[in-house]
């Protein structure tokens, strides 16, 4: 594996969506713990914890977008218009959830803020659900003909590897969540989230060991380069460590620390999915070798790509300093004052 | 419907509905700066207040154009997927650049904006709302680089790549400065400022109209009504200067613009009237020459007609000419309510004038329309071209995308729209009864601090 431009931009990408699943995973996870709690104070207090943030996090997924378009126009090309239903769906929940964070408390009555509570909800559990689903279509492998076009339907999206997929990202977005939210809050509320989140950790590291044992038995491709490269395991193994040190953390009151763990468990966990695509980027189930996306049939020419590594390098130190100085400003536990959702 | 005529609509009513947003996100972000910046400089707390007002006012929207905005760029793959393939090395990029030097500079900042009140200094607050209002303009920026090189493609080639041709930069800065994006963001830039002011004008005259917070409304008239006649001027001004850009750079499309057939010296410009196509003529009240000025600053200057063109390369006339009428109208008479608001104010006897009052608080849709309109002419006059003389709309679609598939997400979307806009509306009415906060007109936090 030498680094051309090509796989920089591959890694750049992947650090984009990883971003986006670490950052937004947990506001998602918050939208789907939601509805758990029934007292209107809770409620605008989960809100708050994600109030100046969720909006710069969903950025990530737009910058992400952006980056594939700009360096890799086929596959955004085939996919965007392959997964066409899925992906207006998951446009509908998104926008639903953010107009929801905003509109939610602008009213006192209570069937105003119950409506948009479950849109808030809902919306959150089906974006997890849909983003899940065309990731796992993605490790799976689509259809392409050899013109590079999905050859398949919407209702070919939905098979039972996918689906799962969909429900590991919920169940992954649902700890994170609330690990995040036990971070930042106090009293009742952080007592209640903490056992939400031993719950969900449970829940997830069911989802992922099943979700495991079915990538190796049926989705062979998708562990080919750690067999290959034995060192490669220590991904997995870090993956893994990093699951099991969260309910530790927790032992010791380090929330921060465990909190830290859940993005660790993320990161490994795209770090694995994108080490075993390498060098596709969207796998044919048709004709694998020849009709696959990879990063150098579906890329961008060299020129742009070499562009596109300077804009990067100018706005990305950039961004990632006043994200950090923004979550700095934010730190500490949430108090709800007049300018709070 | 076919599938394009399906692509189409859905494309253009996703970016008619969003472009209501940014206008206003753009706009009211400068008018935050102007707000804040008195108040530290002054230490008038009325300045505070209006700020904490227009801030709320302004996270509406910003929700909204940021919700409505990831559809757009979405719906360039799922629809325009062809397009995508093509233009994605040129195009991504400006888009992927708005990403990384806009959006996220304005979402980080509007957390602090937002939240930061009683968090930050005083200093440290001004400067995010100026990081967000930069954010704003860097959006439309990049927005408006993209587009523009979708009117006047510059710095690019044609490549064939695995048997399809695609385009591909030569040179970054030819792109960035294609011949018309500068003139083209100028003028899209004095919109919204406009649509910013003229919302502030609007809530403010309504105030005084009903003679509620009454210091408040002539504070807020002072900064709104100057940025107001300030834009529309400037914006006669880019008006002029983007309209002499489609005369050198699309000449098809100017034409469509006055409904121009025959290549004319002595042009006439047309103040109001519509286009008998099938006569090939215009029917209404003409000023000679005038077209010939206002396109090459001379009266006798030839103006080149539609027949120049074969008729597949013209773009549809009669909506090119009325959408672009409608905008300049528009146009003009903002310039008049806000000269006249201003003069009044001036002379401190606006608030008995209730009739100028009443045509304030409409004046908001002005911008608005103006704002639809223009961007209607703009790229109803690209036709039928997606990217002018290089890709034709058909040639840019998704070769898998069914019609059925594309009505349902336009029922989908025309019904979450309509039910956003009336959501929308309801709040923004909300938070204009109730006003500004009287507890805002006392800093609390940090920013109650005086500075050092």
């Amino acid at each position: 594996m030498h680094f051309d431009l090509n796989t920089v931009w591959f890694i750049l990408v992947g650090v984009l969506f990883a971003g986006y699943a670490m950052l937004d995973g947990f506001d998602l996870g918050i939208g789907a713990l939601h509805l758990f709690t029934h007292e209107d104070q809770e409620r605008r207090v989960m809100l708050n914890a994600i109030g100046p943030v969720w909006d710069g996090n969903e950025v990530w997924l737009v910058t992400g977008g952006g980056a594939l378009f700009a360096a890799f126009p086929n596959v955004y090309a085939t996919v965007f218009s392959g997964f066409y239903l899925a992906l207006f769906l998951l446009l509908a929940a998104l926008i639903f959830r953010a107009v929801a964070i905003e509109f939610r408390s602008k009213r006192p009555e209570h069937w105003w803020r119950q409506t948009w509570d479950i849109g808030f909800s809902i919306g959150s559990i089906l974006s997890s659900l849909l983003i899940g689903v065309a990731l796992g279509n993605i490790a799976w492998g689509i259809p392409i003909d050899s013109n590079g076009e999905f050859a398949g339907t919407f209702f070919s999206l939905l098979t039972p590897y996918p689906l799962f997929v969909g429900v590991t990202t919920v169940a992954l977005f649902m700890m994170h969540g609330a690990i995040y939210g036990v971070m930042k809050t106090e009293g009742a509320l952080h007592d209640k989230l903490r056992g939400w989140a031993m719950n969900s950790i449970i829940f997830f590291v069911i989802c992922a060991t099943t979700l495991t044992m079915a990538t190796l038995l049926y989705v062979p491709h998708m562990s080919e380069h750690v067999r290959e490269h034995p060192l490669l395991f220590t991904v997995a193994l870090a993956n893994m460590l990093a699951i099991a040190n969260i309910p530790r953390e927790f032992h010791h009151g380090n929330d921060g620390r465990a909190f830290l763990s859940s993005c660790t468990a993320i990161v490994t966990l795209m770090a694995l999915f994108a080490l075993n695509i390498f060098p596709n980027l969207v796998y044919s189930v048709t004709n694998p070798e020849m009709n696959s996306l990879n990063i150098h049939n579906a890329a961008s020419s060299p020129t742009t790509l070499r562009i596109m590594l300077i804009i990067a390098c100018i706005g990305l130190p950039v961004v990632l300093a006043y994200t950090v100085s923004i979550y700095w400003i934010f730190r500490g536990k949430v108090k709800l004052d007049r300018m709070s959702y | 419907m076919d599938v394009l005529t399906l692509s189409r609509i859905q494309f253009g009513a996703t970016a008619a509905f969003h472009y209501l947003y940014p206008p206003l996100s753009i706009g009211l972000g400068l008018m935050l700066v102007f707000m804040e910046g008195l108040w530290i400089k002054t230490g008038n707390t009325l300045y505070h207040q209006m700020a904490r007002f227009w801030t709320r006012v302004f996270a509406l929207t910003f929700a909204i154009g940021v919700a409505t905005g990831i559809v757009m760029e979405f719906e360039f793959g799922t629809n325009w997927a062809a397009y995508s393939r093509y233009v994605g090395d040129v195009f991504g990029s400006a888009l992927a650049a708005e990403g990384i030097f806009a959006f996220f500079l304005e979402s980080g900042f509007l957390a602090v904006l937002l939240f930061g009140w009683d968090k930050v200094s005083r200093k440290m607050h001004f400067f995010s709302t100026c990081m967000v209002c930069l954010g704003a303009h860097f959006s439309a920026v990049w927005i408006i680089v993209a587009n523009s090189w979708m009117q006047t493609p510059a710095g690019y080639h044609i490549v064939v790549r695995n048997g399809m041709p695609r385009a591909e930069i030569t040179d970054f800065w030819q792109l960035v400065f294609n011949p018309s994006s500068m003139e083209r963001l100028f003028h899209t830039v004095c919109g919204a400022w406009q649509a910013g002011a003229f919302l502030v004008v609007s809530v403010s005259a309504w105030y005084l109209l009903k003679k509620k917070h009454q210091e408040f409304a002539r504070a807020s008239l002072k900064v709104g009504l100057t940025v107001a006649l300030v834009a529309s001027l400037l914006q006669a001004v880019s008006g002029h200067v983007s309209a002499q850009g489609v005369a050198r750079n699309q000449p098809a499309k100017l034409a469509a613009f006055e409904g121009l057939y025959q290549t004319t010296s002595n042009a006439p410009l047309t103040l109001f009237g519509w286009v008998d196509e099938k006569n090939e003529k215009v029917v209404g009240l003409e000023a000679p020459g005038l077209l010939s000025f206002l396109a090459h600053n001379d009266f006798h200057a030839p103006v080149t007609g539609l027949n120049e063109f074969k008729p597949e390369d013209r773009p549809p006339v009669q909506a090119s000419f009325l959408f672009f009428h409608g905008m300049v109208g528009v146009g003009f008479a903002l310039i008049a309510i806000a000269a006249l608001g201003f003069l009044y104010f001036r002379k401190g006897t606006l608030h008995e004038r209730r009739w100028l009052l009443w045509i304030l608080v409409f004046s908001v849709l002005g911008p608005q329309i103006a704002n639809q309109m223009g961007w209607f002419a703009a790229e109803v006059g690209r036709q039928p071209w997606l990217v002018y003389g290089v890709l034709r709309t058909p040639e840019g679609m998704s070769a898998v995308v069914q019609a059925n598939v594309v009505l349902t997400s336009l029922i989908l979307f025309t019904f979450i729209y309509f039910l956003l806009f009336a959501v929308f509306i309801y709040l923004l009415n909300d938070k204009i009864q109730h006003g500004p906060d009287d507890a805002d007109l006392k800093p609390s936090g940090k920013l109650a601090l005086p500075e050092k």
